[in-house]
């Protein structure tokens, strides 16, 4: 199979708009979290989230008028317009605008979301029950969908490769990149644009979560506190948006073209629980299985994994992927360092798996593991080091990067440093 | 221009994101300002909002610029 490696990133985070500004920020310890301030929270039991900060563009500030137009933003929920402005970032790191036919049909695109546009979908139910159907729009189907991320991605870039789209919900950002990688390895496409895009904050998915007894909700007045991965005092996950994008290239492509490498894709590993619709299996076999299948595939003992960026949502969940972590490393635990960035950003669902996976490629590119924040007291012993509040220094070549999503999905990557 | 020729351009710019000066009577919605067939499809819904008329669909297909829409709606309100 050919080689794949990742030539450029994007993302738009509760962090900021942009790779480096997210990462800088995420290093320093920073939080996304905050109360909800957009729309009407009183009756809800979850009244906080992670979103991207609104602004003119400068200072990290998201102004989606830059990634489109206003007239097109009204047509399509903002997770696409999300999509777009990542893929704009990532396609613009990598330096590739493919001009001629040859090029732009070796490029294709996979982005997928977790939900896509539900409260878009809310409304036009409203419109439909108040106005009649003769009032629904004709932008409400292609601006809801969740292939249209793709869809207008390779419509803005002219990219006419495989056109593809993944939905599985929290594990949606892993398994893209996967699955375009994949691509790429058996050579159907020579570079893909891949990733996740996700902007649930609004009311009807913090209902819907928190009806799931997902979410959060202890920590209303202490928003920053409220995501704490692995702690005892954890209390359900807190809701993120945002996008991420990576460029994945064929490896000679990339280097006949001089292209940056920030790390290659080794290994890829699937896995189904056949458990329960939203808990994972007590034993965490599904989870080892994955981690297991992706490192298979890359041809590497456990025992030289660096850095893992856990799915770690902080929810009870979370000691279950600990213990197949163990499980899956055995003695090798104590040379491991394993953190959860939703301490920071929140969980971004279906965008998740591809944000992180651009942290873990930055983790190898600067040997640096982002921290866990909020990590007080640990709710079980370890050997692995958890990475509490501070990020660390340390020697980074291999990391693996885990998504579990409901329905017992679950997607591991695992990324090495190309040299 | 007539009341409901302002309030027709109005809506035309506002969907279509074009410059006021380009919305002419005579300016075709897919060949002049940009439009695409669900542009034209949530334009007609849009006309149909603002002055309370219902547009059918043979009627629509037919609206092909400002100007045919403004004398639709001058006869359905007539």
């Amino acid at each position: 199979m050919r080689r794949v490696v990742i030539t450029g990133t994007g993302m738009v985070s509760p962090l900021g708009c942009g790779t480096e500004v997210t990462w800088s920020r995420l290093l320093e310890g920073r939080s996304g979290a905050a109360r909800v301030t957009t729309f009407e929270v009183d009756d809800l039991p979850a009244k906080i989230a992670c979103s991207i900060p609104l602004g003119d563009g400068t200072d990290g500030t998201y102004n989606a008028d830059q990634w489109m137009e206003p007239k097109e933003q009204r047509k399509v929920d903002p997770f696409i317009v999300y999509a777009v402005a990542a893929a704009d970032m990532a396609l613009a790191d990598a330096g590739w605008h493919p001009k001629t036919d040859e090029d732009q049909i070796a490029t294709g695109v996979l982005i997928g979301s977790g939900i896509g546009g539900l409260d878009g979908i809310v409304e036009a139910g409203y419109t439909l029950r108040d106005k009649g159907p003769r009032r629904v729009s004709p932008f409400f189907i292609p601006g809801r969908l969740i292939n249209l991320a793709s869809g207008q991605v390779s419509i803005k870039h002219k990219l006419r490769g495989p056109n593809h789209s993944v939905v599985t919900a929290c594990s949606t950002g892993a398994h893209a990149i996967g699955d375009a990688s994949r691509l790429i390895a058996l050579g159907d496409a020579d570079v893909m644009v891949a990733g996740g895009a996700e902007s649930p904050i609004c009311r009807i998915a913090l209902a819907g979560f928190a009806a799931c007894k997902a979410l959060s909700t202890e920590r209303n007045d202490d928003p920053t506190a409220a995501s704490r991965p692995y702690d005892k005092d954890r209390d359900g996950f807190v809701m993120g948006e945002g996008a991420g994008v990576v460029v994945l290239e064929e490896l000679e492509h990339a280097k006949a073209r001089g292209a940056k490498i920030y790390a290659e894709v080794v290994g890829y590993g699937l896995s189904g629980d056949a458990y329960h619709i939203t808990a994972p299996s007590e034993d965490g076999d599904g989870a080892y299985r994955c981690m297991q299948m992706a490192l298979k595939r890359a041809g590497i003992p456990a025992s030289e994994l660096d850095y893992i960026n856990a799915h770690g949502t902080s929810t009870m969940a979370d000691t279950i992927e600990l213990g197949a972590v163990e499980r899956l490393v055995g003695d090798a635990a104590s040379r491991v360092s394993m953190s959860s960035t939703k301490s920071a950003i929140g969980h971004l669902l279906g965008a998740a798996g591809a944000v992180e996976a651009i942290f873990t490629a930055l983790a190898i590119r600067d040997n640096i593991a982002p921290p866990t924040l909020n990590l007080d007291n640990p709710d079980v012993e370890t050997a692995i080091d958890l990475v509490p509040h501070k990020a660390r220094k340390r020697e980074i070549n291999v990391a693996l990067s885990n998504s579990f999503g409901f329905g017992g999905t679950n997607a591991s990557l695992v990324l090495k440093r190309y040299a | 221009m007539s009341d409901i020729a302002e309030r027709v351009k109005k809506i035309v710019i506002d969907h279509l994101g074009v410059d006021a000066e380009k919305v002419s009577e005579g300016a075709s919605f897919i060949d002049d300002l940009g439009a695409d067939s669900l542009d034209t499809v949530e334009l007609v819904m849009a006309f149909e909002e603002e002055f309370g008329v219902e547009i059918p669909d043979d009627a629509a297909d037919s609206i092909l610029t400002v100007g045919d829409a403004v004398k639709f709606i001058e006869k359905a309100q007539a």
